[in-house]
């Protein structure tokens, strides 16, 4: 479905910074999601429930948009990976923090993919997105057909054009830096969920721990067994305590700095992949400028031609990408920082909660001696 | 007992070393729950299988140390009178000259009456209360190459009599504790006391000292037999009787000790001693006895189970351990990415708040080694002990288990005599006839021994278990205590870090 450019109107009727992924339905093997999304006029809601497939079908219609001038330079709001019940372990790994915590971060991650095209002033424009909001019906499992976007159609040798020299020093910069900073986020990335499956496997030790003192409670009226059998039970209560403190501490270390982790990594993949797409016109350029160059009379005129079309293309693509990436410095340091803020002050009032409780168990314990 | 006749055992010298982990008495004892003693010798009376159901105390009017008040100390004369002569094979002929020589087992009555009057010396000592401080500590390797060892700095902080000073240190390596613990095994268990176990040997663990890798693995190996041999000392000096042994006296203040070679697994002694453990695990297996004591029933069901849990709990902890110390790399390797994520950004609060992120982390995997430290240290360790302290009571009840069964077996052999004996009546064969009235004569009195040391025993294991019992409730609730104490300074630490973080993350704009 192709969509001219309207400039002024808006095509969604819905509000973009509230859309919300409310659930997640298991229903046998798939994942459904309930999206619920506000209407511009008046008061009403849209509830629609939709699967990968449907979140799939949607980012394809925004990549081919191939008459939107300089689309090639849109830093796409990147997709999950799809979710499965039951996902085999390559995928968990894949998913990473988004396979954690009953599929809520996934829902995020969703629901921030959803706003983010709601919220961006070319995408929002694509009817698709308001069938995908609005509709009923799912949009259709349909195929749409492939397009240069996907990665992963691009055969190997054109992987060379990622170290293509560029012309533009902002670009090649901000390339050497996207470089960088995708090893960086997703090392780091990697290795905090790491921190988190360890946590994890501590909180249940610690349950195994509990659970086995209370194997150890002795029936029986001896002094000494009930004192030892009253320290067991109270212990039990410690290891309970330090099996939830665990479980708080990984939970709260997915919800903000991984999930903040996560979305940063795959929007520097994103960005790496616009940059890609605008090194690979820039090579197509330079051919079609030699090709304008070395032609015969009898091809010049045409070689002309289509020199200026990729010229023009270019620059459109180079004037959005400038934009975009802008814009996508300051979103990134926002996200980061309300991440890190809000895994502080989780962790911190965690850490409290603790500290409490802890004492408390110290408490009756020293009163029981 | 009317199965298979047979003779008394020999009275051999057992070297009941428990210092290894591995223990042969792996089955629960069989005992038969039947009526009274199935040999009704004229004399025994029908409820002798146990001790006088009396109390705890010495009561018995017949004990000849009753007027014992003084106070034992390292001189004191009565001290010689617990002490035999003869040499311990166990030690290398260079006697000390303070008597430290061990008796020979199972020798002449005086051994059992002089043992009970232990019981004195332990009711007296609630006057002077313990007040002793044992460490271990600053190992240094001595030698090199394979003869290298560990030595130990051993000292002694008491207030109390028995010792000539309040503060006082001496050198040891491992073997003089295995030394010290082969002795007091030979001495107390086979007539009660619960010997705490000495530190296990690692061959691994010392090779890798020995030939010099200085490497964190070697390191904590040290510092984890550090703790243990402190451990053990300061188990077996709050045994009221233990403490006042001249063995342990000496291996406290003597700066001399003679090294105990034969606590070598490959020497003569260690095949002896291995030879023997399996001896006794085979006569353990075809012990019946008849226990009609339903207190030591239930006690050694008791153990059997605590057996069981704490070799369960022990196994948690330690997986425990192994998270925990996963952890700690996992969240140095996240510090290590967070601060090349910090160099790599080029907003500048950004990359200070990931720079400082990087350094929450790194402090907060000292917290989660300290923590795996605790973990070990407090829990781990103090069930490992317990698992083979637990072996230690489970060997004196099988030594009572003997104990009854030589008293049997002498019963035994005094009815074939007496039968023999009627015999022998009539025919005409006055030599033969004398001799063995003289033979029934000895056998009486051995019969008698052996009913008294059971009974002694017996007595002797009651109270045992009962300070058992109460030392493992304080052991667990002080270790339990030390560990909350832990747990809760870790989180203060962790409130004051992220304190400190939240204002660099704020800043972030």
């Amino acid at each position: 479905m192709m969509e001219e450019v309207k400039e002024v109107t808006p095509t969604l009727s819905v509000h973009a910074h509230n859309i919300k992924v409310t659930e997640v339905l298991k229903e046998g093997d798939t994942l459904t999601f309930l999206i619920v999304s506000q209407k511009l006029s008046g008061t009403g809601e849209y509830h629609v429930d939709r699967t990968y497939d449907d979140f799939e079908w949607l980012q394809q219609h925004l990549f081919s948009q191939e008459d939107v001038p300089g689309i090639q330079g849109v830093i796409f709001p990147p997709l999950p990976a799809k979710a499965q019940v039951n996902a085999s372990a390559k995928v968990m790994k894949q998913l990473g923090f988004l396979g954690l915590e009953e599929w809520q971060p996934y829902c995020k991650a969703l629901e921030n993919f959803v706003q983010q095209i709601a919220a961006h002033s070319i995408l929002c424009k694509n009817k698709a997105l308001e069938i995908f909001l609005t509709s009923p019906d799912p949009p259709g499992r349909q195929r749409v057909r492939k397009n240069i976007f996907n990665r992963l159609s691009q055969a190997v040798v054109e992987m060379r054009k990622e170290s293509h020299k560029d012309v533009d020093e902002f670009f090649q910069t901000e390339r050497d830096h996207n470089l960088v900073l995708t090893g960086c986020t997703k090392t780091a990335t990697e290795r905090f969920l790491d921190v988190v499956l360890t946590e994890q496997k501590i909180a249940v030790a610690c349950g195994h721990f509990s659970a086995a003192l209370h194997l150890c409670v002795e029936q029986g009226e001896d002094p000494d067994k009930q004192a030892f059998s009253k320290a067991c039970v109270k212990l039990s209560e410690v290891f309970n305590s330090m099996k939830k403190n665990m479980t708080s501490v990984a939970e709260n270390n997915v919800n903000t700095l991984g999930v903040g982790l996560d979305l940063e990594s795959r929007y520097q993949e994103a960005e790496k992949e616009m940059l890609f797409r605008r090194t690979c016109k820039l090579v197509e350029l330079e051919t079609a400028r030699r090709n304008a160059e070395k032609a015969k009379p009898v091809k010049k005129a045409a070689m002309e031609e289509v020199k200026k079309v990729a010229e023009t293309e270019f620059d459109h693509i180079c004037g959005v990408a400038k934009q975009e990436i802008a814009q996508f410095h300051g979103v990134r340091v926002k996200m980061l920082q309300q991440a890190l803020v809000q895994w502080c002050e989780k962790q911190l009032l965690t850490a409290k909660e603790n500290a409490d409780q802890f004492d408390q168990h110290l408490q009756a314990f020293r009163g029981m001696a | 007992m009317a199965d298979t006749a047979r003779d008394p055992p020999p009275a051999h010298t057992d070297f009941q070393e428990l210092e290894d982990g591995e223990d042969l008495f792996l089955e629960p004892a069989v005992i038969q729950e039947s009526g009274p003693a199935s040999l009704p010798a004229e004399d025994i009376s029908a409820n002798s299988n146990g001790p006088k159901q009396d109390s705890l105390f010495d009561d018995d009017p017949e004990d000849l140390f009753a007027e014992a008040t003084e106070e034992v100390s390292l001189d004191s004369p009565e001290r010689e009178v617990l002490l035999s002569d003869g040499p311990s094979p166990a030690i290398t002929p260079i006697t000390p000259p303070t008597s430290v020589i061990t008796p020979r087992i199972g020798l002449a009555h005086d051994d059992m009456f002089t043992h009970s009057s232990f019981d004195e010396i332990e009711e007296e000592e609630g006057g002077d209360s313990f007040d002793m401080h044992i460490s271990v500590s600053d190992p240094e390797k001595v030698g090199d190459g394979m003869n290298a060892y560990m030595a130990y700095k051993v000292t002694t902080k008491t207030s109390m009599s028995l010792f000539k000073t309040d503060e006082f240190s001496v050198k040891r390596r491992f073997s003089d504790f295995l030394g010290l613990h082969s002795k007091l095994a030979s001495k107390y268990l086979h007539i009660g006391y619960i010997v705490p176990p000495a530190p296990e040997k690692s061959i691994v663990g010392m090779t890798k000292v020995k030939v010099g890798k200085e490497d964190q693995s070697s390191n904590e190996f040290v510092e984890k037999r550090r703790s243990a041999l402190e451990r053990y000392l300061m188990r077996t000096v709050k045994h009221p009787i233990l403490l006042k042994d001249p063995d342990v006296l000496q291996f406290l203040e003597s700066s001399e000790l003679p090294r105990a070679v034969s606590t070598q697994a490959l020497s003569s002694a260690g095949l002896l001693r291995m030879v023997n453990k399996a001896a006794d695990a085979v006569n353990k297996m075809t012990i019946k006895m008849n226990e009609s004591d339903a207190w030591f029933e239930e006690k050694q069901q008791h153990f059997e189970n605590l057996d069981v849990q704490l070799r369960k709990l022990h196994a948690s902890v330690e997986s425990l351990v192994c998270h925990r110390k996963e952890l700690s790399v996992n969240t140095a390797q996240f510090a290590k990415s967070a601060a090349m994520l910090g160099n790599s950004e080029d907003h500048t609060a950004l990359s200070r708040a990931l720079s400082q992120l990087a350094e929450v982390e790194e402090k907060i995997d000292q917290l989660h080694q300290d923590q795996a430290n605790a973990d070990f240290y407090l829990f781990s360790e103090l069930l490992g002990d317990y698992v083979r302290l637990i072996t230690a009571v489970k060997g004196v009840f099988d030594h009572r288990m003997k104990t009854w069964q030589k008293w049997q077996d002498s019963q035994l052999l005094l009815q074939k005599k007496r039968e023999a004996e009627a015999k022998l009546q009539f025919t005409n064969k006055p030599d033969k006839l004398q001799q063995a009235k003289d033979e029934i004569k000895e056998l009486e009195g051995k019969v008698q021994q052996g009913e008294r040391d059971f009974e002694q025993i017996s007595k002797t294991i009651r109270k045992e278990v009962s300070r058992f019992e109460k030392e493992r409730v304080k052991d667990f609730k002080t270790i339990i205590i030390k560990y909350l104490e832990s747990l809760v300074q870790t989180q203060q630490q962790l409130i004051k870090y992220w304190d400190a973080f939240l204002p660099e993350a704020k800043a972030i704009s």
